[in-house]
């Protein structure tokens, strides 16, 4: 931050190797750029590349899982896939892919020409991505980490592998790339919105996105510290976790799950926006209560951190604290139903439109109806006693992660995809692959809530076949395939729609209501030619729609229906917008910590190495030009 | 042709649900045994069922929306503008905290009435959590070994409880680094984790974590054999730490007791003698000595280290090595004894490179062990 | 603050809360920072007098000393506000002087506290010997980083300074940093009461029970 106000003082370019680079197309400009948009784009294409390697690590699972004593995998080689599977889920794909949309959408709905801090948007995704390159390089330096994603100590501790070790410092790194992109964020909500853009004007998925970030500011830290000392205890003997001196390997888990449920809402918000934003364009009405949403969904980020024993009932907490928090939870399912309700009230009564944005969301809705009942029933805490650690909640957490957050970020990216690339999704290929999903989901999370009530634990690489558990495995292993055949035909209708020459005949395809289909598609580096001013919430519907009086329908503006972004009003925009230049200092800065990390894995030299880079990248950061030569 | 494919898949599909529904329920919680089991399911079947009602009703009603305010193919119509109602929203906000604060009286209920401990009249078991197998100690006065100084009776893998009567289980995570040397090879130290023991027909699970002692109150209603298992990843083994509860009637129960309270049987010959003085002695070559971590009751042989084997060839321990191997299966215990991590990768147990003579000998050794 | 003078020139248009972002980063960063060492310190009390073997505090704390270091980083907060106090009439002199000094204090801060950790060593704790040295020495060392780490951005202001780096508006990037190091100073009396002040050993609470 320090750096952004020296350097932006500095009127007048230097050169040497404090020339900031210019270009802004061609290869090189992805790896400079500090465009939001460009770097939402980089989020999202990094994030679906982890998805697809998370996904092959399911269907390594699935395989394994498809029939009693399976030899596809060994105990060890299972252990790291399934580890790294929700690894790679939850902090390389659904985080990051929601990064994504933020950072391209944020600042595009609340008519910004950025985010606050560019270069710090541009630190933030490098991290992220070296951080998941590190985490991943475990696998060819003694071994992938092993003792889950939640690494409960002390086997996280004790296991002699590096896994966990990889696994700490990885996490801190993203965990470092995701707190900056949080304040980043939050400072670009709370302080770059135009005029007019009042908080109850903003949409619910800005909403949403405020509460994520301001989520993710307050719960990072905590797991942060916990990496810090399962770190501390696997690489320099501390004895936080040794419960023969007096540790309390408990402490773990209450702080991981101090961080872990706010990370569930983390993950689950933004699909939330996503679909608050959807249901209404394609019901042609606006959101039904708001306000409800609005409040429930900051009601959700603020209980959310009130729950967090709900995964430690089994731990021995005793009554007391097994009561206070299976109540808490049944109180954080009513803010999560009221949504439900609003969102079936807003397709009530409306024009219903089943292009591909609105199936995924619906699929949202009804999939994560089934996840939070399920939620529900391990709320009554004495039957979660049974249900824990089984499949069922494999189940639950599936309906709730897969059903909710993966199907709504399906249709945030067929929703916006003309929006960013200009060119729209094939809507017939994005049909068949929404049912084909649906299907396969089902297949494969339906029958493990049954494979979970007959018994069978979470995290086994193997079952036998006596407690006959293989005909739901079966289906669950054949479903999985199912979800894979519809993955990649999003991927071939990804390429196809891609090598299609851009434009677009109508660049408010959806009949939109918020204010990033005002401008163009895709938008101009700086997003607005002129900055807008917004006077009501839905903005854009209410300059193409007036609300009759009498009747309550929508009647169409004359001749305000097209977005204006093409008549230039040149008084006051063009060539006086001011952007900053592309900056190459993120990128080594962003070097440093996987340096640094790799040193205290195998020498404190490589440690101080990486601190350098980091000083170099942060120092030349400062010192750079604020423009680059003309 | 089509017609047959169909045919042919309907009956695959038939054919998978079937065998997912075989009357083969031995680990699950829907088939409760005995009254801790049967509390849990009788608090869940209802919230289930209701949860079973609010999603007919919510997806139906979805189902119902989508369909009657579908876009009608050439129709142009712009639907009436309704943007939220108060009381409405106020409605659907209480009407699910009512069902859920009804859920929630027989939930705190039973939470507390589970967590009570059992009257006098119990049986007290401590439960050993390792790397990755159970053990079981008898901590009541009256189940002393009789010889020795009066240990408490212990055994592995399966836990023996007389049928109708309430155990009041200990959980505790037990363990320790394995075997000579120090410091221990880290690759064969077992280490205290947690764990957790769950056997779904009879009790719902508890963690056995390192520093604090959980308990469990069960009883089996009748005589019979339950299978459970460690719940909480604990490592590489976590899929084969597996367990037996055996309850017996009280005529068996009182056999059991006597023969568990006796010492291993010293009258062994032949190739079982040679294989008791292979397990009590160090093995030549300096491989290591079996009594580094067994205890045989009896003799000299008395680490806690690893399975208590004094009554390994008892009628109710029915498989050995986290449950992984029946007892009865020769040919498994061989397997086992020539290299346990070739059976079970990451078994703390050594391959002490035996001899196929000093394996039969071992294994004509722990067959006397009834 | 921002009442004399006009902040942050380079904003082009007003922010919506008018505030500088960059301050509003620093609160929000700050406020992570916050639950960072409530993490930390929460652990510390939770093992507080959880130790199975000595040396115990009571073995190796010298509360004067400590007072003392911890009067020298209070004092720098006293030479911070300063700092930027002169920043703001301009008087760029002073504030070189007052940032220098504050930076002196930090480092005899932590030059005090490394003496510290030493002695203790010497005396039979290290990070590893008992739960109190793995959680005084990973909270105070968090800590002692989080000073270096404000002296290194003191530092940097007043090289920048010089260099003729810093905006015409000086004052701005004085205040962020002052944010900074009050923080962590306030940090340190949360420590200092709970760590050394707070007497150890009667809270024989042993964890988990």
């Amino acid at each position: 931050m320090k750096g952004d106000m020296a350097s932006l003082s500095v009127q007048g370019a230097r050169g040497g190797i404090l020339r900031r680079p210019s270009a802004t197309t061609g290869w090189l400009s992805w790896f400079t750029t500090v465009d939001h948009k460009k770097i939402g784009i980089m989020y999202g294409v990094t994030a679906f590349v982890f998805f697809v390697l998370g996904g092959l690590e399911a269907l390594l699972i699935r395989s394994q899982l498809a029939q009693p004593d399976g030899k596809i995998l060994n105990a060890d080689q299972y252990n790291q896939v399934f580890t790294m599977h929700g690894v790679t889920m939850i902090f390389l794909f659904v985080m990051p892919m929601s990064a994504g949309f933020f950072n391209y959408l944020l600042p595009l709905m609340i008519g910004a020409r950025d985010v606050a801090f560019p270069r710090l948007n541009a630190l933030s995704f490098w991290v992220f991505v070296l951080g998941g390159l590190f985490l991943y390089s475990a696998a060819l330096l003694g071994g992938a980490p092993n003792g889950g994603w939640f690494g409960y100590a002390p086997n996280s501790v004790t296991d002699p592998t590096p896994g966990m070790t990889f696994y700490a410092l990885g996490l801190i790194i993203t965990g470092i790339a995701s707190t900056v992109g949080a304040v980043n964020l939050a400072v670009t909500i709370i302080n770059m919105r135009a005029p007019g853009m009042t908080l109850f004007r903003m949409p619910v998925f800005v909403w949403m996105g405020l509460v994520v970030q301001l989520l993710l500011i307050f719960s990072l830290p905590i797991i942060t510290i916990d990496l810090f000392l399962l770190l501390f205890d696997r690489r320099w003997g501390t004895l936080f976790f040794e419960a023969a001196q007096g540790g309390d390997p408990v402490l773990w888990q209450h702080l991981f799950w101090l961080f872990g449920h706010p990370e569930v809402y983390v993950l689950i918000l933004p699909a939330f926006g996503i679909i608050s934003e959807i249901i209404p364009v394609f019901s042609r009405k606006p959101l039904f209560g708001y306000q409800f949403v609005v409040f429930s969904g900051i009601a959700i980020g603020f209980i959310g951190f009130g729950v967090w024993a709900h995964h430690m009932f089994a731990v021995g907490l005793g009554p007391v604290a097994n009561t206070a928090f299976g109540v808490t939870t049944a109180i954080i399912a009513i803010p999560t139903g009221v949504k439900i309700f609003n969102w079936m009230a807003t397709m009530h009564g409306g024009e219903l439109r089943f292009d591909t944005p609105l199936l995924y969301s619906i699929g949202t809705v009804t999939m994560f109806v089934i996840g939070g009942l399920s939620g529900v029933t391990h709320a009554i805490v004495p039957s979660d006693y049974q249900q824990t650690d089984t499949y069922y909640i494999v189940a639950h957490i599936h309906y709730v992660l897969f059903g909710g957050a993966v199907f709504g970020l399906f249709a945030g990216m067929f929703y916006w995809w003309p929006k960013v690339f200009a060119r729209q999704l094939s809507e017939r290929l994005g049909k068949w692959q929404f049912w084909i999903m649906i299907v396969g989901f089902n297949l494969t999370f339906g029958p493990m809530h049954v494979l979970g009530l007959n018994g069978m634990i979470r995290r086994e690489y193997t079952y036998p076949a006596s407690l006959g558990l293989t005909g739901w495995n079966q289906v669950a292993s054949v479903g999985a395939f199912v979800i894979a055949l519809s993955i990649l035909l999003f991927i071939i209708n990804a390429v196809r729609t891609q090598s299609k020459p851009k434009g677009l005949e109508n660049e408010d395809p959806w009949d939109a209501r918020t204010l990033e289909w005002t401008t163009a598609c895709p938008p101009p580096v700086w997003n607005f030619d002129e900055i807008p001013e917004v006077h009501a919430l839905d903005d854009f519907w209410h300059k193409k729609y007036v609300e009759d009086e009498k009747t309550g329908l929508p009647v169409p503006v004359q001749a305000g229906g097209a977005p204006e972004h093409d008549e230039g009003h040149e008084a006051s925009g063009g060539h006086a917008i001011h952007l900053p230049s592309p900056s190459f200092w993120p990128l080594v800065a962003s070097f440093g910590l996987p340096i640094m990390a790799y040193g205290i894995l195998y020498s404190w030299w490589l440690v101080g190495a990486g601190a350098l880079v980091l000083l170099v990248g942060f120092y030349g950061w400062a010192m750079e030009p604020s423009v680059a030569e003309e | 042709m089509r017609k047959k494919a169909l045919w042919a898949l309907g009956a695959s599909i038939l054919g998978l649900l079937l065998a997912a529904c075989a009357p083969n329920a031995s680990q699950s919680t829907l088939d409760p045994a005995g009254p801790t089991a049967q509390s849990e399911k009788n608090l869940f079947v209802p919230v289930f069922w209701i949860a079973v009602a609010v999603f007919v009703l919510v997806e139906g009603a979805i189902l119902v929306i989508a369909i009657k305010y579908r876009q009608r193919k050439g129709r142009e119509r712009m639907p009436k503008q309704t943007h939220g109602n108060t009381r409405l929203e106020i409605g659907w906000t209480i009407a699910p905290a009512l069902v859920l604060a009804v859920v929630m009286v027989p939930t705190v209920s039973l939470i507390w009435q589970l967590a009570k401990a059992p009257g006098p009249g119990a049986l007290n078991v401590t439960v050993q959590g390792r790397q990755w197998w159970w053990g079981f100690q008898y901590t009541d006065p009256d189940m002393k070994e009789s010889y020795g100084s009066g240990e408490p009776i212990t055994v592995a893998d399966v836990l023996v409880v007389p049928a109708g009567r309430q155990v009041y289980l200990s959980l505790e995570a037990a363990g320790g680094l394995i075997g000579p040397g120090d410091p221990p090879d880290p690759a064969k130290a077992d280490y205290v984790v947690i764990h957790s023991f769950w056997t779904p027909q009879l009790f719902g699970k508890q963690d056995v974590v390192p520093g604090r002692t959980n308990h469990i109150t069960f009883a089996a209603d009748q005589p019979g054999t339950y299978t459970g298992q460690c719940a909480e990843f604990c490592g590489l083994q976590h899929a084969n730490m597996k367990f037996k509860v055996v309850a017996l009637s009280q005529s068996d129960w009182d056999a059991w007791v006597q023969r568990e309270r006796a010492p291993a049987s010293t009258t062994v010959e032949g190739l079982a003698a040679e294989g008791r003085a292979i397990f009590l002695n160090p093995l030549s070559n300096d491989r290591g000595t079996c009594v580094n971590c067994h205890a045989i009751g009896g003799t000299e042989a008395a680490s806690g280290a690893a399975p208590n084997l004094t009554h390994f060839y008892d009628p109710t321990h029915t498989c050995f090595a986290g449950c992984d191997f029946d007892t009865s299966d020769t040919e498994a215990l061989k397997a086992w004894l020539r290299d346990p991590n070739a059976v079970k990768l990451g078994a703390k147990m050594p391959n002490y490179a035996l001899s196929d003579h000093e394996i039969d000998a071992l294994v004509a050794y722990l067959q006397s062990l009834t | 603050m921002a009442d004399t003078t006009v902040p942050v020139k380079h904003t082009e248009h007003a922010t919506t809360t008018g505030l500088p972002s960059s301050k509003l980063a620093m609160w929000l960063f700050l406020s992570s920072e916050c639950m960072l060492f409530g993490a930390l310190i929460a652990t510390y009390v939770l093992y507080r007098g959880a130790s199975v073997k000595g040396p115990y505090p009571v073995d190796v704390f010298d509360i004067p000393y400590t007072s003392v270091s911890t009067f020298v980083l209070l004092a720098s907060s006293l030479s911070m506000v300063l700092a930027l106090a002169a920043a703001q009439n301009r008087d760029i002199v002073r504030m070189r002087l007052w940032l220098l000094a504050t930076a002196m204090l930090g480092l005899t801060f932590v030059g005090g506290q490394v003496y510290e950790f030493t002695s203790f060593y010497h005396e039979g704790l290290s990070l590893t010997t008992n739960l109190f040295g793995s959680s005084f020495y990973v909270l105070t060392g968090f800590h002692g980083a989080h000073v270096t780490l404000g002296i290194l951005m003191l530092l940097s202001l007043v090289g920048m300074s010089m260099n003729d780096r810093l905006p015409d508006e000086q004052a701005f990037p004085v205040e962020l940093v002052g944010l900074y190091w009050h923080f962590v100073d306030i940090v340190w009396i949360v420590i200092f009461v709970v760590v050394y002040l707070v007497p150890a050993g009667e809270a024989a609470s042993k964890v988990g029970k």
